[in-house]
């Protein structure tokens, strides 16, 4: 879509099928469009409710209080920054790690930036909502149309939702984290999950796949000597020197 | 460190890099390498994340069998080509399952 290693982005949930212009509907949004893109945002709050109680539950088990988990889902606003951020801290890793790992995990949104104001070009005021907006999911809707009306409808329409339903359930979650046990419940088993399912649709070629590897074993040799969160910050190096390196041409589809 | 500290400069730094990508001119972030390592930097992490959940617990290495059992169970579920939410809930219903029967 955007990045253009041939890799699925990361932003695939919900109804990525590019949807055609009706001819001579370029001057209003067609309803039907509306509602289609208004039932796929719907879905994509669901999802963002049940995930969102997972991580209030989940950080109500590593001590964080309700005034806390709402500034993060609410202001925060990036669900898998906020899930590492609750899981080194919550692991014992200092805020340093902490912040480290969520603001690494949070660079593609900055790329996510380049699509979203080429579409919706804001200015001024407008520029400092629409960036709180730019995540994976509205990235994806607005990506997956073509027709300027569409795509701005897309993300506005999944951006409101998403977030309306992602701190309702934040807030639901550390409440009934609060009340029960998550371990016992498996919530534990969640985040990880959820990271192998974003990580999932991106190893298919073989670069990710590859780099994939290499993160693991670097992560897996640095967890008995350094501090909780390291050997995540020290897996993005990978990145890092994987992307110095020039891309073969064609070399990623095999 | 204090903890609200911490969320001020975790919150202020996520909305930062937002701001920047739709504030920054298309051209200073579309540089080859740069792109290649933003593309490739969530593979990385996303990796390690998984790894350290899975095999660390209060820094040393740790293996739970439920939770290695649900997460594998929900790695099958990709597999066959499960969606993000039944992944999360094929995960932490096998892992409780597993908890409470064991």
């Amino acid at each position: 879509m955007f990045f253009d290693d041939g890799s699925p982005t990361l932003a695939r949930m919900g109804d990525a099928r590019p949807s055609t212009p009706a001819p001579g509907a370029t001057t209003v949004l067609a309803l039907d469009d509306r509602r289609a893109i208004t039932r796929a945002a719907t879905g994509i709050g669901a999802y963002a409710a049940l995930f969102g109680v997972t991580f209030g539950a989940i950080a109500a088990a590593a001590h964080f209080d309700i005034a806390q988990v709402l500034v993060m889902s609410t202001l925060m606003f990036t669900g898998a920054s906020q899930f590492a951020f609750v899981g080194i801290l919550g692991a014992g890793g200092s805020a340093l790690a902490g912040i480290a790992t969520a603001l690494l995990l949070g660079v593609r949104n900055g790329f996510y930036g380049v699509p979203v104001s080429s579409a919706l070009r804001p200015r001024g005021l407008q520029r400092l909502v629409t960036a709180h907006f730019v995540i994976d999911e509205t990235t994806a809707m607005l990506a997956a149309r073509h027709d300027p009306r569409a795509r701005r409808y897309a993300f506005w329409a999944t951006g409101v939702i998403l977030w309306a339903c992602w701190s309702a359930g934040s807030l639901l979650g550390v409440l009934i984290g609060a009340a029960v046990n998550p371990t016992a419940l498996g919530l534990d088993a969640a985040a990880p999950a959820v990271f192998l399912a974003l990580l999932w649709p991106q190893i298919t070629t073989r670069r990710p796949r590859a780099v994939s590897a290499g993160a693991a074993a670097v992560a897996l040799a640095l967890i008995p000597v350094t501090p909780a969160g390291v050997p995540v910050i020290a897996a993005a190096g990978i990145a890092v020197v994987a992307g110095l390196v020039p891309e073969r041409h064609g070399g990623s589809a095999r | 460190m204090s903890l609200w500290i911490a969320l001020v400069v975790v919150t202020a730094g996520s909305y930062g890099l937002k701001l920047a990508g739709v504030s920054l001119p298309e051209r200073a972030l579309a540089h080859p390498r740069i792109q290649r390592i933003a593309s490739i930097l969530p593979v990385a992490m996303l990796t390690a994340l998984v790894v350290v959940g899975l095999f660390e617990a209060n820094g040393r290495y740790h293996a739970d069998g439920p939770l290695l059992a649900g997460v594998g169970a929900s790695a099958l579920a990709l597999r066959w080509r499960a969606t993000l939410p039944v992944a999360l809930v094929v995960a932490v219903v096998v892992t409780g399952s597993l908890r409470a029967i064991l």
